[in-house]
């Protein structure tokens, strides 16, 4: 038995049984790091030697009886957005390279409350501003399936950490996509909760009325299982909503029937790769037959809403990247003669291509003269798109669309043409901009076998349904039986 | 739609504390203006009569007790300052 291959649910069963110590399972882990970090390039801070001490700590305790929750020991990832109390937590930016976050977010209060083991501090774009995590300032992380393809992104090191067996699941963020199509070019399951679901505090912001953390996993068991740990209602960020303790591990039913499945058809037209629509047609059929109605409709709103999320979005991080002025923390420029010089050029020096890009359009759009047309409309753009959902969630439980309009692409073919990344964001966005709940998962894979993956959109705080309807295909579908990350080089 | 031009462009970005090279400055005009082009459809959409949205969520105030919450690391938020004095940060002389 290969350890590192196991979901979560599969090692915690190992560990209640005691066929499998904590120190065992994080050793094999730590193993695998050493062997195919040099391939796959996800982690920005490797914490392997921390991460041993602890599973041995854990294990002790456990013996005694002083911990008892049956997660405890085993070992997770986190992207290098999050903070992470002691440890670098660098966003992939120069800015924060050499950052010790002084506290804890609360997703990792809540992953330490569990006793899970941090494995490391994982590869991401440059403040998540990005889709391939090309535009880190560290390293190029590698798609697990073929060496020579990106791993999607921002969340892109988290995603090929957890295809690459380095880690068994893994936090990322979804701004516009920046869990689902990673982990949709990674072959995995990635969750973006409801707008409020999670809480933001202590997560380096981006966009902060889009920002969603949300798990990255093998299968949607685990889904389930971390966005448990992961959810709730928190003092210390204001949008965080009270929804409830709920269990998602109770969703995991193989059932659909009488489920009403709307596909918009605005989400299948050109643009979307043939194979891609092919594997989708093949999920449609697939849902057919375990019962639930699947149905075409229309949600006319892919281009504005992506129009729409580039606006607001950059327009919330020329704000939120305000901060980084080389004073408190961050990157300081040794040249300058005045406060002025130093704030512009630790700036300047400090941030990379593309975060500057998105600065400079989103101080644009909220300057004088330009905020009517651009920023003003967007936000009633926006409800626009909210309405719109609205009306179709009237009619059905779940939307199905491509998570992507393609598999994941080659590294350096798009970085160098900001727009064409952009428009490779059209099937996520919108479900940011709504607020909604989008789970990714496998529905196939390509001719040179790559990865597909399927977007389901429920209503908001609708996680049970989404978490049912995935659990069903993926027990029909059995993707993780049939195709397994190869390292292609 | 209007052009964005250079001066315009080095106008922003001095807004946003940023320096942009020579040679930055027409990738950065050549990409803005390739990026505004595309925005710009949000101005085809039918929105008369619609109110703006600031938030996924519904926009209304979050109260609580105005209590201090002492927080006594100092030392390990003044670990990540570029430069310090004593227990404060330093910067450059502001008042001349």
């Amino acid at each position: 038995m290969e350890i590192t291959t196991l979901t979560v649910h599969e090692l915690q069963e190992k560990l209640k049984n005691k066929e499998l110590t904590s120190y065992e399972i994080t050793k094999a882990y730590t193993d695998r790091i050493a062997e195919k970090e040099k391939d796959v390039q996800a982690f920005v801070t490797d914490l392997s030697e921390n991460a041993l001490n602890q599973a041995k700590e854990i294990d002790a305790k456990r013996e005694k009886g002083e911990v008892t929750n049956e997660l405890a020991g085993i070992p997770i990832g986190i992207k290098d957005i999050i903070c992470t109390k002691g440890v670098r937590t660098t966003c992939s930016s120069r800015m924060l390279e050499n950052f010790i976050a002084p506290y804890d977010a609360t997703v990792m209060e809540k992953i330490n409350g569990e006793n899970l083991i941090d494995l490391g501090k994982l590869n991401m774009d440059e403040f998540a501003m990005g889709g391939s995590t090309e535009y880190s300032y560290f390293k190029k992380t590698r798609n697990p399936w073929n060496l020579n393809k990106v791993p999607g992104g921002s969340s892109g090191g988290s995603a090929a950490a957890v295809a690459a067996n380095m880690v068994p699941w893994a936090l990322g963020t979804d701004t516009g996509g920046s869990i689902r199509q990673p982990a949709s070019f990674c072959g995995l399951v990635g969750l973006k909760p409801t707008y409020g679901l999670v809480s933001r505090y202590g997560v380096v912001a981006f966009a902060s009325s889009l920002d969603q953390v949300g798990p990255m996993t093998k299968d949607v068991t685990d889904c389930a299982m971390l966005l448990n740990i992961i959810a709730g209602h928190d003092s210390k960020d204001s949008t965080s909503v009270d929804n409830g303790d709920k269990d998602y591990t109770k969703s995991l039913k193989a059932d659909v029937k009488g489920l009403k499945i709307g596909v918009p058809k605005e989400y299948f037209g050109e643009g979307i790769n043939p194979e891609v629509k092919e594997k989708l047609q093949e999920a449609m059929e697939r849902y057919k037959k375990l019962g639930a109605t699947v149905e075409e409709c229309s949600l006319n709103i892919a281009d504005y809403a992506l129009a729409t999320y580039y606006i607001i979005a950059c327009a919330e991080a020329s704000s939120n990247l305000g901060r980084f002025d080389g004073i408190r923390y961050g990157y300081r420029t040794e040249n300058y003669t005045n406060l002025k010089e130093l704030y512009r050029n630790s700036r300047s020096e400090g941030f990379g291509a593309e975060v500057k890009r998105r600065i400079i359009l989103g101080t644009y759009v909220l300057s004088s003269g330009y905020y009517d047309a651009y920023y003003k409309k967007a936000q009633q753009v926006r409800t626009l798109v909210m309405q719109e959902f609205a009306k179709c969630f009237e009619k059905y439980d779940v939307l199905l669309t491509p998570t992507s309009p393609t598999v994941a692409f080659d590294i350096g073919s798009k970085s160098n043409n900001p727009l064409e990344m952009y428009l490779a964001d059209i099937c996520t966005v919108s479900v940011n901009i709504a607020g909604l709940p989008g789970i990714s998962i496998p529905c196939g894979v390509d001719k040179e076998g790559m990865p597909i993956g399927m977007q389901l959109i429920g209503s908001r705080f609708s996680e049970e349904t989404l978490i049912r309807t995935a659990y069903t295909f993926e027990q029909d579908l059995k993707f993780r039986e049939n195709y397994q990350p190869e390292f292609k080089k | 739609m209007a052009k964005v031009s250079k001066e315009e462009l080095l106008h922003i970005a001095k807004l946003a504390d940023l320096n942009l090279k020579d040679e930055e400055v027409d990738k950065y005009l050549l990409h803005l203006q390739d990026i505004l082009n595309f925005a710009n459809i949000v101005n085809n959409a039918n929105v008369e009569g619609l109110d703006i949205t600031i938030g996924a969520n519904e926009a209304k105030n979050v109260f609580r007790k105005d209590e201090v919450v002492v927080f006594e690391d100092n030392e390990a938020l003044l670990q990540n300052a570029p430069d310090k004095e004593r227990n404060m940060f330093k910067i450059p002389k502001v008042i001349q």
